[in-house]
Parts: structure tokens; C-alpha cells; sequence
């Protein structure tokens, strides 16, 4: 209402943030929370197992900086800009939710920033003094202590946002209590930690392997050696993320578990939310099987052995994710503020008096016959635009399909008569929030989408129609 | 007539209401905050880009002159640093101006979202490329083509993304021409954007050339060990040219940038700050003259003086971008407060107003009156899916309760735990948080359909 509103009418909104994110927390979590500590750990051994006239087994060490080098490039590329690109997609698609958490949240994001700019600090040293730092045995051991300090460092950066992440989740109290305090003392916090902590491991286990099996010489020791250690890793942490997911699962508030069924796709793939409890226990599995191969025949181990458990092991995560993003349903911010971006507080005024009259940006304001459709548009550009497009990811042609049957003519007075009550059942939908002809104006629009196909595009292509009554001539008497 | 029309409606103003919620710390301190991590996060910008260009620059010439080609590679040893700590220290500046400025700043990254997004893979490809060039110097000694196209690449994209920044940057500051946008390409047409970019340019090729007279003039570098023919006073020369070379192009572009602001932001506060920081910098620039005309021991002199007295400049500079934007934005900021304020009141009125709507008088619990309110709850849960005769989404409800007779049981579960059950229709929504009353009331309600 207040912001223009970009619009991906192919891709839809949600998944340029979904796809971002995922993509961080995959780097976050498997190459740089699990990833350091292991590094650190693989270099220590090679200072331990050291020839007694050496510092460090050269080889050794050479294979791991090799591992080293591919986790800094991609944290500092892709693992830092996708960081930032959350904040980028936010602003863009959900700008009044990620305006008001800011709001309320902004010393948390502070602390979590210094606490990140010191990773980062950490992270350059400890990679670019690598090759100096084996030049005597008191530089290795300090390094190897800068690689102890990263690892915590890496940790407590996720920590903190896991804190902010579960405390904005926290249905009721984000407004009430606002304290980062809180974000640690809410029920979900530790489960959560517990289990991001150990499943990071496992990613940076699994990922540990790949790189072995690429960097170190074919049927060395050294190889066979790494690939024994990589194996232990996995086997030690793997049991405890299964314990992690099990109990994140069983604090998850009741409210919104009732909604997890859908959380796994769409309304059709409820389903598959049955198929997230053998996901679990399957690539727990295969992270398991393939961790007592690595242990037990490391000699036959290769390459192309690690790409399964590897793909098997993100899909785990991303799940996790998608799961967590999609129980605030219908909330964006709980009790607060819906995911079509529209403040609870606000639906009797809207309801009343109509979205488009108190809408910043539209080209009507007067729903008429003669406008209809163009109403509908605006009226869909508001209210439903942040989850749905016209005709690609989740359309809104076809959800209403799916209800009265495919490639069937689509009838207005139906959908006008499922609007007013859709969020009793469809919970995870927020209620519509404008007046009885907007229903009417959008239900055309619809079946006027399936007839012609038409497609619709955000201000970031159209720009923007201002409303009359929201310009500075409107307001100017507004002022004394 | 129409295009005449349009004309007319876009040229008015849009008074959006803000965030209903306080500003996290006072405003004088998030502003401070902005401006202080703004100059850090662009001094590792210049730092990155101005590195990126002078290694691009020196391989080509490092093509005749092996030495030209060593210095290149030292340059950019420094960009991968310098271009990770730009964008982990960027994040503060962006998080603060989105907390001070949220209506204008993500206004103008919608208008220009395409590139705005573009900005996440287009840096990721940058950053890419610099590694990848910092890791093949001697992989591709033999083909130094290729070499350089890399490194030219990447050089393009520094010095396209920022242009991305500049636009949002500028078009926040005028709600009056957000109508007119279609676009990054429109927004990019703003009459200021170019001489604000060019300016941003020569900041970073200044501060460059003083970075690399510092980088060679440290004790512990071991230039000799690196170089063979050139000097340390030679690489000193070179970073002391060019940062006067750039100071005294600013001399131009400061100017022009200041004569295409639009006026509504200008104040003599401004004028004032922008005069002294200029002033600042001409005793820097003459004592860098004076380094690369006198002796050769002399070049050091006066470093530290150099540094500090840019530094203020700068600091001048960075605190006249906040001061313009303050101005231009002020006026309207009352205005959004005003609108916010007014319709803060009217949903306020309306909640009221709903709440007395809402004192509903006591029912004894006869039958009538169960079943009345169990018609109520079918109406608002139910008939969204059910017809009474006909299908809808669901099965005909008729048909459906004719399957219960009078089993309250059996149709109470259903509601609560349905499941797909018919093959042509799709699943039933369940309804596990309707209170039990108003269930009661509702399968009372749907049982007498059958009597």
C-alpha cells in the first residue's frame, strides 16, 4: 500500500527470497560453522602426526589449505553476497515487514554485525597467513589457535541470528518484549541451535570428503588417511543432528505444527510433509553409510561417491528452512502484520473503507463498472501479490483451478463467495482485507486472467500510478 | 490527449504513510552512525575499485615493462582484502539508512528492482573474476590476453555496480519524480546521477594513489626482494600522481555535482561544509606537489599531513551528502508524519467502532439458538466450499450428511481429521481450531438439514 511493489510474476516474490536465503544458509552453515572448526582440526592433526624433524606433514597440510582456499573464495563470494542479498530481496519483496523488524531489531543486527565483521577479519587472516605461518612450530600453533577463534566466531554469528530469527518467530511477544534477551530465552532458541549446530557439521563433513577425494593424490596415505578422518567427523556428528531435528520438531508451538502439513509445498504436496519425517531419517542414513565407507574402504571411496549424500544433505536443510519460513503462515510477523504486508490493526478501517482508497499507490481509487478490471488488478497487486502471480509459481488461476477444476471457466460469484471466509479454511491464508466490491472487482480480474492469459508486472517495469488523495495537495490540510 | 493526461497525473507528489513504529536510538544517532560506517564501507570501495582499475592498467603496460607487470600483481594481491571488507562493512550503512530513510530508500529500490537485485549476482561474478585472476598469474603467464580480459571484465563490473547505488541513492531523494520512473534505465537519466558518479570515480583513483605510496613506503615490505628495476620512489611517484591527478579532476566534477542538485536541497549549512572540506584539501594537494617536484629523500615528507587533512575532506564531504539529504527530504518527512498520524486515527476509529459492534447480548442456550448460531458458523466455514444441493469445491452437502444420519460422532471427526476420500475432489480443508462449542452448534446445525 505504502511502498511500490516489485513483482516477479513468473518466479513469484517469495522464491527470489526463499532461493537467496537458502543458498546462505547451505554456504553459512556447511563451509564456514562446520567448515572451520574441521579445517582446524585437520590442521591440527598435521601438525600431531608430524614427521618428529617437521613442523607439519606437508602434504597433509597442503591438501587441507587446498580445502581451505575453495571454502574462503565461496564464503567471500557467494556466502557474503548472498548474506547481504537477503536484505536486498527483502526490501524489495516484503518492505513493511522487514522495515518494521528492523525497527525493533536494529541493536540485535548491530551486535550481530560487529560479531560478523569480526569473522571476516578472522577469516582473511587465517587463510592468507596460512603459508607464512608454517615457517616455525610457534607460528603454526598460533595459527591453528586463529583457526579455534574463527570457528567460535563463525558460531556465534549464527548463534545470535538464530536468536533474532527465533524470536521474530515468537508469535505476540516481538512488540511486548524487545529485548534481544528474549530471542535467547524463547522456547525454540536452543532446539534450534542444537539442531543447526551439528547438522552444519554434517554438511561440512560431507563437503570435507568431496574436496579430499579431489585435492589429495590418488591412493596416498595421506588420501586414505583424510578420507578415515572425514568419515569420523560425520559418524561423530550425524546422531546428534537426528537428536537436534527430533527435538526442534517437538517444541515447534502446536499452532504451528497444525499448519506444517502445507508447509512443504503447496496445498497439493500435503503429502509430502508425511515424506519430511523418512527425509530425515533417510539421509541420516546415508550421511551414516557413507561416513563407515569413507572409515572402513577409504581406498575405493571416490568423487563421484560423495555427490549423493552431498545433494541429500542440503535438500535436508533447505527443508528445514522452507518448513521454518512457512509456519508463520498466515503472519509474516506473528499477530502483528499478515504476509500480504497488511497490519492486523489496520483490517476494520480497510475492510470498511476499501484497500484502494488507503492505498498509496494505485490507479484507482473508485471502483467502477467501467474499471473493474483495472481495480481488480490494483486489488490483486496489493492484497495478493506477495505469495501469488497470474499465470506462473503458485498463480492465482490455478489455485482456484485446482478448488473447481482444471481448465474449467472460472465463476465469479463462487470466488466472491470463497473470499470472505478462505482464512477458516485455508489457514494459512490471511483474511482478505478489503471491502465487499474489492472481492467483486478481483474475483473479475481473475476470471478475466484465465480468460486471456494476461500477466501482470511490478514497479521495478510499470512504475507507479499515485492515488489522488495520497499526493501532497491531498495531505497539505492534514498539516497545522 | 490520453498521453497528455498521464502527463498531468504523474507529476504530482506521492505522501506515503510510514512505519507506525519508533526509530530504534535517537535520530542524531542513527545519523551518525550512517555517515561514520558509510566513509569506512567506501573507503574499502574506492579501495577495491581503484585497485581493480590500476591493475588492469599496469598489466597492459607490465605487456613492455616486466616491472609495470610486478606492480600489477601487487596491486591486486590487496583487492580481494579490500573488496571483502567493502561488502562486510557495508552492511551497516545499509541496514542504518534503511531504519532513517525506509519509505524513500525502499521506495527506490522497487522503482529500480531489476538492477537493484542484479546488484547480489553481478557483485558475486565481480569478486569471482578478481580471484580468479589473483590465482592464474602464473597459470596464464603464457597467455596474457586472456590474463587481462579477466581482470578487464571485472574492472567493468566495479565500475557498473556502483552506478546501481548512485541511482537509489538519488532517486530517494525525490518522491516528486517516482511517478515518472519506469525503470533503473529512467532513473538513471536523473540530471544528477553522472556527475555524482564520476565524482565517486575520481574519490577512488585519490585515495587509490595514496593507499599505494603508503603500501611501498613501509618499513617491513620487501620491495627490493619483489622489483628489479623500479624504485620504491618510483611506485611512490606513481601513487602520489595519481592521487593528485584525481584531486584536481574533483576541482571540476565537485563543482558540476553541486550545480546539478536540484535546489530544494541546498542550504547555506551546506554551502559552508562543502567550501571548508574543498579548502581542506588544497594544502594536502600542494604538499603532494611539492613531494613529487623536490628531492627524492623529501618524498615522504609531510605523509601523515597528507592523510589527515584528506581525511577531513572527506569526512566533509561524506557529512554534505547527509546534510543535502536531510534538507530535501524534510518537508516531505512532515508530510508522511502527518499522513501516517491521520491514518493511525482512522483505523483506530474503526477498531473502536468494531469493538461496540462487537458486545453481543447473552444467549440462553435453547436448540433454536444452538442451531441459529450453527447456521451462522456453516456460513462462514463451510458454504465457502459446500452448495446445499449442487457441486461446488466440495460434494453437494445434502448428499453428505445423508452419509452421517445421526452419527454426531462420526461427522464431528470428519470435520476435524478429514482426508482425501473421493478421487474427483480435492482434499478437505481440516478444522482443528474450531472452538468445540461452536462445533456442537454447527454438526446440530447440519444434522437438522436432515429431518
Amino acid at each position: 500500500m505504502d511502498f511500490p511493489l516489485f513483482h516477479l510474476d513468473w518466479l513469484n516474490d517469495r522464491f527470489l527470497i526463499a532461493f537467496i536465503a537458502i543458498l546462505h544458509v547451505w554456504i553459512n552453515h556447511g563451509l564456514a560453522v562446520g567448515f572451520m572448526p574441521y579445517i582446524t582440526w585437520l590442521e591440527y592433526k598435521g601438525v600431531k602426526n608430524a614427521p618428529s624433524n617437521q613442523i607439519t606433514d606437508p602434504e597433509w597440510d597442503e591438501v587441507v589449505y587446498n580445502k581451505m582456499k575453495v571454502a574462503f573464495i565461496i564464503t567471500t563470494t557467494l556466502g557474503a553476497m548472498t548474506g547481504v542479498g537477503i536484505w536486498f530481496s527483502a526490501a524489495l519483496v516484503s518492505p513493511n515487514s522487514i522495515a518494521s523488524l528492523l525497527r525493533v531489531f536494529y541493536f540485535a543486527w548491530f551486535v550481530e554485525w560487529i560479531v560478523f565483521v569480526t569473522e571476516i577479519v578472522l577469516i582473511l587472516i587465517y587463510f592468507l597467513t596460512w603459508r607464512n605461518a608454517n615457517k616455525s612450530l610457534r607460528s603454526k600453533l598460533k595459527h591453528i589457535r586463529f583457526g579455534v577463534f574463527l570457528s567460535v566466531f563463525s558460531w556465534i554469528t549464527m548463534c545470535v541470528i538464530v536468536a533474532i530469527l527465533g524470536f521474530m518467530m515468537d508469535p505476540g511477544n516481538w512488540l511486548t518484549d524487545q529485548s534481544l534477551f528474549n530471542g535467547f530465552t524463547n522456547p525454540i532458541y536452543l532446539p534450534q541451535l542444537l539442531f543447526r549446530t551439528p547438522t552444519a557439521m554434517v554438511v561440512a563433513g560431507i563437503f570435507g570428503l568431496m574436496l579430499t577425494t579431489l585435492f589429495a593424490a590418488k591412493k596416498t596415505k595421506t588420501k586414505n588417511k583424510m578420507l578415515h578422518y572425514g568419515g569420523i567427523w560425520v559418524l561423530l556428528w550425524t546422531p546428534l543432528s537426528i537428536l537436534g531435528a527430533v527435538i526442534y520438531y517437538k517444541v515447534m508451538p502446536s499452532a504451528m505444527i497444525a499448519n506444517m502439513s502445507t508447509a512443504v509445498g503447496t496445498m497439493a504436496f500435503e503429502q509430502y510433509y508425511n515424506i519430511l519425517k523418512y527425509i530425515i531419517v533417510v539421509s541420516a542414513f546415508v550421511a551414516l553409510l557413507f561416513a563407515l565407507w569413507a572409515i572402513i574402504k577409504p581406498k575405493s571411496f571416490k568423487f563421484a561417491a560423495t555427490i549423493l549424500p552431498f545433494i541429500i544433505i542440503l535438500g535436508f536443510l533447505g527443508i528445514f528452512e522452507r518448513v521454518r519460513e512457512f509456519v508463520r503462515k498466515p503472519y509474516i510477523i506473528g499477530n502483528y502484520m499478515y504476509s500480504n504486508l497488511i497490519r492486523e490493526d489496520y483490517y476494520p478501517l480497510l475492510q470498511k473503507e476499501g484497500v484502494l482508497k488507503n492505498a498509496t499507490y494505485t490507479s484507482v481509487n473508485e471502483i467502477t463498472e467501467e474499471n473493474k478490471i483495472q481495480a481488480g488488478r490494483e486489488v490483486f497487486v496489493i492484497t495478493c501479490s506477495r505469495c501469488h502471480t497470474t499465470q506462473g509459481i503458485n498463480s492465482i488461476t490455478n489455485v482456484f483451478e485446482r478448488m473447481y477444476g482444471k481448465g474449467k471457466p472460472l465463476d465469479v460469484e463462487a470466488m466472491k463467495a470463497y473470499m470472505p471466509g478462505m482464512h477458516k479454511v485455508r489457514t494459512y491464508m490471511p483474511p482478505f482485507p478489503g471491502n465487499k466490491e474489492e472481492m467483486d472487482a478481483l474475483a473479475c480480474y481473475i476470471k478475466y486472467l484465465q480468460q486471456t492469459g494476461e500477466s501482470l508486472e511490478g514497479a521495478q517495469t510499470r512504475g507507479i500510478d499515485i492515488n489522488p488523495d495520497h499526493t501532497t495537495e491531498a495531505i497539505l490540510p492534514l498539516m497545522n | 490527449m490520453l498521453m497528455l493526461s498521464n502527463i498531468l497525473l504523474q507529476i504530482s507528489t506521492p505522501v506515503p504513510k510510514d512505519i507506525p513504529l519508533q526509530l530504534p536510538m535517537p535520530e542524531w544517532l542513527l545519523v551518525i552512525l550512517l555517515v561514520v560506517s558509510f566513509l569506512a564501507h567506501i573507503l574499502f570501495v574506492n579501495l577495491m575499485l581503484g585497485g581493480t582499475i590500476l591493475t588492469l592498467w599496469y598489466e597492459i603496460k607490465g605487456l613492455k615493462n616486466k616491472d609495470h607487470d610486478t606492480f600489477a600483481r601487487e596491486i591486486g594481491l590487496t583487492i580481494t582484502v579490500n573488496k571483502s571488507l567493502a561488502v562486510v562493512l557495508g552492511v551497516a550503512p545499509l541496514l542504518s539508512i534503511s531504519v532513517l530513510y525506509t519509505i524513500y530508500f525502499y521506495s527506490a529500490n522497487a522503482l529500480t528492482g531489476t538492477a537493484w537485485i542484479m546488484i547480489v549476482p553481478l557483485v558475486i561474478l565481480a569478486f569471482l573474476l578478481t580471484y580468479l585472476h589473483k590465482y592464474t598469474w602464473d597459470l596464464l603467464a603464457g597467455n596474457k590476453p586472456l590474463h587481462i580480459f579477466i581482470i578487464a571484465l571485472s574492472a567493468a563490473l566495479f565500475l557498473f555496480i556502483p552506478l546501481i547505488f548512485l541511482v537509489n541513492i538519488n532517486l530517494m531523494m525525490f518522491p516528486e519524480k517516482w511517478g515518472i520512473i519506469r525503470g533503473f534505465l529512467s532513473a538513471l537519466t536523473l540530471p544528477n546521477v553522472f556527475p555524482r558518479y564520476f565524482h565517486f570515480i575520481c574519490a577512488s583513483l585519490a585515495i587509490t594513489g595514496l593507499f599505494i605510496f603508503w603500501y611501498n613506503k613501509r618499513k617491513n615490505y620487501p620491495f627490493e626482494e619483489i622489483y628489479h628495476s623500479l624504485t620504491r620512489y618510483d611506485i611512490k611517484k606513481i601513487g602520489y600522481s595519481i592521487a593528485l591527478g584525481a584531486s584536481i579532476a574533483q576541482f571540476l566534477f565537485g563543482p558540476l555535482l553541486f550545480l546539478t542538485l536540484p535546489s530544494k536541497g541546498i542550504g547555506w549549512n551546506l554551502i559552508i561544509l562543502i567550501l571548508t572540506g574543498a579548502a581542506i584539501a588544497i594544502p594536502a594537494m600542494w604538499w603532494i606537489w611539492k613531494a613529487l617536484s623536490g628531492p627524492e629523500k623529501n618524498i615522504d615528507k609531510n605523509f601523515g599531513k597528507i592523510i589527515a587533512a584528506m581525511s577531513i575532506t572527506i569526512f566533509f564531504m561524506g557529512s554534505g551528502r547527509q546534510i543535502y539529504r536531510s534538507n530535501a527530504l524534510e518537508p516531505h518527512q512532515k508530510m508522511v508524519a502527518a499522513a501516517t498520524k491521520d491514518f493511525e486515527r482512522r483505523a483506530q476509529e474503526a477498531r473502536d467502532e468494531l469493538k461496540e459492534q462487537k458486545v453481543t447480548p447473552v444467549v440462553v442456550n435453547t436448540p433454536e439458538t444452538q442451531i441459529r448460531r450453527g447456521k451462522e458458523s456453516y456460513d462462514s466455514n463451510c458454504a465457502v466450499c459446500h452448495k446445499m444441493n449442487e457441486r461446488l469445491v466440495g460434494p453437494p452437502i445434502m448428499e453428505v450428511i445423508g452419509l452421517y444420519k445421526d452419527d454426531e460422532t462420526k461427522l464431528k471427526k470428519w470435520i476435524r481429521e478429514p482426508y482425501k476420500k473421493r478421487p474427483e475432489y480435492s482434499a478437505m480443508s481440516a478444522f482443528p481450531h474450531l472452538p468445540e462449542e461452536e462445533l456442537n452448534s454447527l454438526t446440530m446445525y447440519l444434522l437438522s438439514l436432515n429431518k
